[in-house]
């Protein structure tokens, strides 16, 4: 599988990260960036499934017109848990909180990240959110859906609007937090040689995702906050009894909301950037554009919000600005996608897992990319609007290229965090089952939308139903799919084969230390004076060891 | 780089420069954050008082400009003193820093003894958003704007509260951090090479009192000329 033959059998270091100390308080109290980004591993994941199962009971629910399963309300908040559990406490987390966080040290040739006692912080912000919420579910739920839309969630909704707003709150203050320490150590941690135009695509990824983070998260945390005083203390921010705007809460929380899918597809596209270098053995083609594009998509994606408003009484002129906005974002997104594609061309491009992750990637996020911009057009919008169409698109985007991105890097730098391979025929398998049951899952419900079927609800005319039953059953395919790395993941910690330091090979400095890496990352201070994807050069035994 | 005070530099950081360079940047972006935090509050007020300015300005004569006025003496001084025991620190003096860090904490307790009385005030006069808001008969005499606009007075009092409230909470939130480094201080932790806590809290110090500085005459001053 390695084109590298290795002269002897490779072996564990004898210490490294994961056996430095033991015991669950060696891991509640860590302060390696390494063992952190572990803890939110097993949290994402849990939450995840959690969130999975609320899907179940959906795409259940949705086998049949009739609303058969479930009363309407308990349907309320089987879709409002999923989404809240989904973009909360995984999408957004996800990528940042377990891979950024082992990897940006890493890459950048520190040994932490900046303020590691903040980061472990942040860790905790998230559970204590995690448990607000989870209190709020098993209470009883939450019918508001992911989106709280005022004057319902402050006014009129029964269910746990203040206990979720209490968690979410909790969880963009982990957000904020994590986001600060990238920040920081982007600027300040860097290895001496280490230039900002040498740093891997991922890391740029990052640091334009944290600067979302910390311009937007705050911004929902204070919405969230007036939503709470509204609900708990009768303030009227957005009562329209007392002269108050329910709109002005849309504005204030898709201010927040449409960039935090930037949140999630930033770092995502990061990984890409790494799989497409690695697996085409070529340096990435227009690093510059897609470096800076990542930034550009940050910026933009502060000034379109009011695209989810097409419908809530905008005026034409802001409508029309927005739209042309909103198009305008497709433009650093092509540009990293031609430049994937430009990258592959002519290289020498193997197809392991993580690469089969990243080609469905590009396939699923130019769906997902391409519907957007169906969207952002006034007329076609108005026509889809809070339909399946947008149901389809958004999971194209935030479900189908996050987490495909999300598993290749995991599947990618798997070797380092464990120290072990994962197996390559059952993760090919699997990749191959996730992505056919993604697309049967979520594009049969690009038609629906467009039949005009509306979203949230537990009911459909008789003529649906096909298409809702392909829906469902491409949903439990993509369950097993997901479920197949769950096994092979767990059972690789153990019995998985022995990788070597640099075993893909891939250039970067994450691959340049023991792999698992000891606590301290490198044994000595690494220096960088090659250029970044050098992929020209014959791979070289690992040299901070 | 010498390494005279390295019990300060933690054990990720090349040398003391680095860590004061980071922690310096990561508190200047936790302020940055802290103004979008603000910033949703202060666009909710510019929106109602534009549309509601009428309501808003009658409501701001019922604020007691005096007593804001004084607050806001107050939170320059205690941003003065905060200065000077940034100031003392650099130079080592740690008794001088404590004195002036507790001096800090006395202004900032009298500016959050006179928002207890004016919190009161608003409670006896029924001026707190909600049920027990004055009906709107007598709203329109107390506060001279039409019973129908009651609803919108209550607008400007949930954002008089709320916003000051949140500022506030982060005066609460600075005072035993200060309290802490004052009695770090007094004991000798910090030193011309490695005072970087206290010229942080200091940062943040300054924050807290710039928002009031917009505070004040947003929400007391509407209509004076
Ligand atoms: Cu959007």
């Amino acid at each position: 599988m390695s084109a590298v033959v290795a002269a002897r059998e490779p072996q564990l270091p004898k210490e490294h990260y994961l056996n430095a100390d033991y015991g669950v308080r060696s891991w509640l109290f860590t302060i390696d960036h390494k063992r952190i980004a572990l803890l939110y591993l097993a949290s994402v994941t849990f939450m995840f499934f959690l969130g999975g199962m609320y899907a179940a009971a959906i795409r259940l629910e949705l086998v049949t017109p009739p609303g058969d399963m479930f009363s309407s309300e308990t349907y309320n908040k089987l879709f409002t848990g999923h989404g809240v559990l989904m973009v909360f406490f995984f999408l957004i987390p996800t990528i940042p909180g377990v891979l950024g966080n082992f990897l940006i040290p890493l890459m950048i040739g520190a040994k932490d990240l900046a303020f590691p006692r903040i980061n472990l912080l942040s860790w905790y912000c998230y559970m204590a959110g995690a448990g607000f919420v989870l209190y709020a579910l098993v209470e009883g739920g939450l019918d508001t859906g992911w989106t709280f839309y005022t004057p319902y969630s402050t006014s009129f909704s029964n269910t746990n609007v203040i206990l979720a707003g209490v968690g979410i709150f909790f969880a963009g203050f982990s957000s904020i937090l994590t986001g600060l320490n990238f920040i920081v150590t982007i600027h300040k941690m860097r290895a001496p040689g280490l230039t900002w135009f040498r740093l891997p695509l991922f890391v740029w990824a990052h640091y334009a995702t944290s600067l979302i983070q910390i311009l937007g998260t705050p911004v929902i945390a204070v919405t969230i906050l007036l939503v709470a005083l509204e609900r708990g203390f009768h303030f009227g921010f957005f009562d329209p009894a007392r002269g108050g705007d329910p709109i002005l809460f849309q504005h204030l929380f898709w201010f927040y909301s449409h960039p935090a899918v930037y949140i999630m597809i930033l770092p995502a596209m990061g990984v890409i950037s790494e799989l497409v270098a690695c697996f085409s053995r070529k340096k990435i083609f227009g690093y510059g554009f897609v470096a800076g594009s990542s930034l550009a998509i940050a910026v933009l994606g502060f000034l379109v919000w009011a695209h989810h408003m097409f419908v809530s009484g905008l005026s034409v002129y802001a409508s029309l600005i927005f739209s042309a906005i909103s198009f305008l974002v497709a433009i650093p997104s092509a540009i990293k996608v031609f430049n994937w594609t430009a990258t592959l061309y002519r290289g020498s491009v193997s197809w392991q897992t993580p690469m089969l992750y990243a080609v469905g990637f590009i396939g699923l996020f130019v769906i997902g990319g391409l519907t957007g911009l169906f969207l952002a057009a006034l007329g076609l919008d108005v026509h889809v609007t809070d339909t399946y169409f947008i149901v389809a698109h958004f999971h194209y985007v935030m479900v189908g290229s996050v987490v495909m991105a999300y598993m290749g890097g995991l599947h990618f730098w798997w070797p380092k965090i464990t120290g072990r391979h994962y197996p390559e025929w059952w993760a090919r398998v699997s990749a191959v089952i996730i992505f056919v049951g993604f697309n049967l899952t979520f594009f049969p419900q690009f038609i629906l939308g467009y039949l005009g079927m509306p979203r949230r609800y537990h009911y459909y005319p008789d003529e649906f139903q096909v298409l809702n039953v392909m829906s469902s059953a491409g949903a439990s395919i993509l369950a097993v799919g997901y479920m197949i790395p769950m096994v092979y993941f767990a059972w690789s910690m153990r019995y998985g084969r022995i990788a070597t330091a640099n075993p893909w090979p891939a250039t970067g400095l994450e691959w340049q230390t023991a792999s698992p890496p000891p606590t301290e990352n490198f044994a000595v201070t690494p220096t960088v004076d090659e250029e970044v994807y050098d992929y020209t050069r014959p791979p070289k035994e690992p040299t901070f060891v | 780089m010498s390494n005279a005070h390295s019990s300060a530099l933690r054990h990720h950081f090349a040398n003391l420069d680095q860590q004061k360079d980071s922690s310096v940047l990561g508190m200047w972006t936790f302020i940055v954050q802290e103004i979008l935090f603000f910033g949703g509050l202060f666009l909710v007020y510019t929106i109602y008082r534009h549309e509601y300015f009428d309501v808003f300005e009658a409501c701001s004569h019922h604020l007691d400009w005096k007593l804001g006025a004084a607050n806001t003496v107050v939170l320059i001084f205690s941003s003065l003193t905060m200065a000077m025991g940034v100031h003392a620190a650099a130079l080592g003096q740690k008794k001088a820093t404590a004195a002036w860090l507790v001096l800090t904490i006395v202004l900032g307790s009298i500016f959050l003894g006179v928002k207890v009385v004016e919190y009161t005030e608003k409670f006896e006069h029924h001026l707190v958003p909600g049920p027990h808001f004055l009906p709107p008969e007598e709203a329109a005499h107390e506060l001279k704007i039409q019973p129908s606009q009651t609803g919108q007075a209550q607008l400007y009092f949930s954002l008089y509260f709320a916003m000051t409230g949140l500022h506030a909470i982060h005066m609460i939130i600075g005072i035993p951090i200060i309290l802490y480094l004052a009695w770090r201080s007094w004991h000798g932790a910090y030193t011309p090479a490695y005072h970087t806590p206290v010229e942080l809290t200091g940062l943040y110090w300054h924050f807290v009192d710039i928002v009031w500085i917009f505070l004040f005459p947003l929400l007391y001053l509407i209509g004076h000329h």
